[in-house]
């Protein structure tokens, strides 16, 4: 891939291009040096231009790249193939001084600053940094036959996840690894079921996928870290039957700087990094991993949300820290956190507005989570609307507070719960009946702070098995 | 790019290279064979395995019983060389 630095000729170069008022300029002084001696001109649009010199095509600007013109008109001396000076723009003095040559230019002003080379343009330098640096990259190229669709043809490759992806280009990833200062050969993690060894470079062309911008890419390794560690567990998240996959709450200031949503619809539709985001660590672990529906993936039903289920926390309304500190980092630190969660669920309560009715509340909800006689398996996540944390903040409760109360009134009589209680098969056996069991064990309701400002509800997210034999929620550091 | 390049994408894939392996012998007769019965560790498992047990026993096999730690796992590498070791073959008991 790599394309060799081209040699210059022996002698005077320019580089000049016609869109550029100065070169227009200095184009009869280049007559006067190339009838006088040895001058090479490269033309970087017009090979019309300079009409008196015999310009050299240098339209595909491998010259100017390889010999990192910024600027047009530039002057260099060249002998055996090295440079050995140059200078940019027009300054009669110095151009002089330069060629060793007297009166040029007459009748031009004394200076004039040249334009820039179209090799640094930044619409088209990306493009000449793949075309001739030589690539870094490792992933195996796959060419696309011209008659072939490019999205059908990622589709028909079983690379995408039911909806089109944006082509994986060398030129897209590489701007993509720009998002991060990591290695593109660094390995992020071994993706499970396939244990496979993914590196920066991968998670950077999926997220190129995913229709993730550069600046997205550290949360997206973030959370491919989070979820292929032991406690998440995303092995068994994704071989389960039941409808869970993670879902990403990221924390600290990046929330912002990238745009996210945290606020209406926070969960919902239209936001380009919450969508993305998620989307991208979905297809980590689907092509890099190998966990595809109907394969090692064994929902019985699924949910939406493993197409991409990431979100931000409303961390300057919450009246409250945010879910990151909770899990033991320092609040402002940027992070995201991995659950194992089922699609959301609304809980509406419109008229408590004592913290005690509303608390009630959320806990009755909390309490069907799955099945109301199945406890301790499952953890939740709780999404705390504006309004309703309102009730609280005016109230003086703390999120301890609440949690406390949460799980005080989620402890649940065994003879509710046994199997055949309430003439439901389903529940726990006849040895619990007389015991008072809690719903969720300690430290298993997770409460966020998100949404719009508008509506007295709440969202419950329901886990999956939690614990060592299950998943834990992770948090992890976005780093740079 | 212009149109005429060819277009070339990057494989998102693990590029893994899938090893082939050749399927043990199948054994040709319970009797005397030693043969495993894993439990995932989910509920009524034991239920199933059992029974399966005394079926195996009594046509002449030797059984060895196994567990894994959390269905929601897979099985630690110990215990999948154990069981290789010890067997000649192994029953995987889903339950629920």
């Amino acid at each position: 891939m790599t394309s060799p630095r081209p040699e210059l000729p022996a002698g005077l170069v320019a580089f000049v291009k016609r869109d550029c008022p100065t070169c227009e300029l200095v184009a009869p002084v280049l007559a006067q040096l190339a009838e006088a001696g040895t001058l090479t001109v490269y033309t970087q649009d017009d090979l019309n231009f300079p009409a008196d010199c015999a310009p050299e095509d240098d339209t595909s600007l491998e010259r100017s790249w390889h010999h990192e013109i910024e600027v047009v008109p530039t002057l260099l001396r060249v002998e055996s193939g090295a440079e050995q000076e140059r200078i940019v723009g027009w300054q009669r003095d110095e151009w002089e001084a330069f060629t060793g040559q007297r009166g040029l230019g007459p009748g031009l002003p004394d200076w004039r600053p040249g334009c820039g080379s179209l090799s640094v343009d930044p619409s088209r330098e990306p493009e000449l940094r793949v075309r001739f640096s030589g690539s870094r990259l490792r992933a195996r190229r796959v060419e696309i036959a011209s008659a072939e669709d490019e999205f059908e043809a990622l589709f028909e490759r079983g690379w995408t996840d039911g909806l089109p992806v944006v082509p994986p280009t060398e030129l897209r990833v590489m701007a993509m690894l720009e998002g991060t200062r990591r290695a593109p050969d660094e390995i992020v993690a071994d993706v499970p079921p396939d244990l496979a060894p993914c590196s920066v470079e991968k998670v950077a062309v999926n997220a190129v996928m995913a229709g993730c911008k550069p600046e997205y890419l550290p949360v997206v390794l973030a959370a491919v870290e989070a979820i292929c560690t032991d406690a998440f567990n995303i092995h068994g998240v994704l071989a389960t039957t039941m409808p869970v996959s993670p879902v990403l709450v990221v924390n600290g200031p990046i929330r912002r700087a990238l745009g996210m949503n945290s606020g209406k619809n926070a969960l919902g539709q239209g936001n380009r990094a919450n969508l993305a985001i998620g989307r991208a660590v979905q297809l980590v672990i689907r092509n890099v991993g190998g966990g595809r529906p109907g394969e090692v993936d064994r929902a019985t039903f699924g949910n939406p949300g493993k197409l991409s289920f990431c979100f931000a926390e409303d961390e300057e309304g919450s009246p409250w820290g945010p879910l990151s500190a909770d899990l033991g980092l320092d609040p402002g630190v940027n992070s995201v956190t991995a659950f194992a969660g089922e699609g959301p669920r609304c809980i509406v309560d419109q008229i408590s507005r004592e913290p005690d009715s509303l608390a009630r509340s959320l806990a009755v909800n909390l309490r069907t989570l799955h099945h109301p006689k199945l406890l301790m398996a499952f953890d939740a996540m709780l999404c705390i609307g504006p309004e309703h944390a309102r009730v609280f903040r005016q109230a003086g409760w703390t999120k301890k507070q609440l949690l406390a109360r949460l799980h005080e009134l989620l402890l649940i009589p065994g003879e509710e719960v046994v199997r055949g209680a309430g003439g439901i098969e389903e529940g726990l056996p006849e040895s619990v009946r007389s015991a008072t069991l809690p719903k969720f064990r300690p430290g298993g309701i997770l409460l966020v702070h998100c949404g719009g400002g508008a509506g007295l509800f709440s969202t419950l997210i329901g886990g999956w098995v939690n614990g060592e034999t299950g998943s834990q929620p992770v948090v992890r550091e976005i780093g740079e | 790019m212009s149109a005429n390049e060819p277009r070339v994408v990057l494989d998102p894939t693990s590029e893994r290279e899938i090893a082939l392996r050749k399927r043990a012998e199948r054994i040709s007769s319970l009797e005397g064979a030693t043969i495993g019965l894993l439990d995932i560790s989910k509920p009524r498992g034991d239920v199933f395995l059992d029974r399966l047990e005394e079926q195996l026993r009594g046509r002449g096999a030797r059984v060895e019983r196994f567990k894994k730690p959390t269905f929601a796992k897979p099985a630690p590498v110990d215990l999948r060389h154990e069981i290789a070791t010890k067997c000649a073959a192994v029953v995987e008991a889903l339950a629920d």
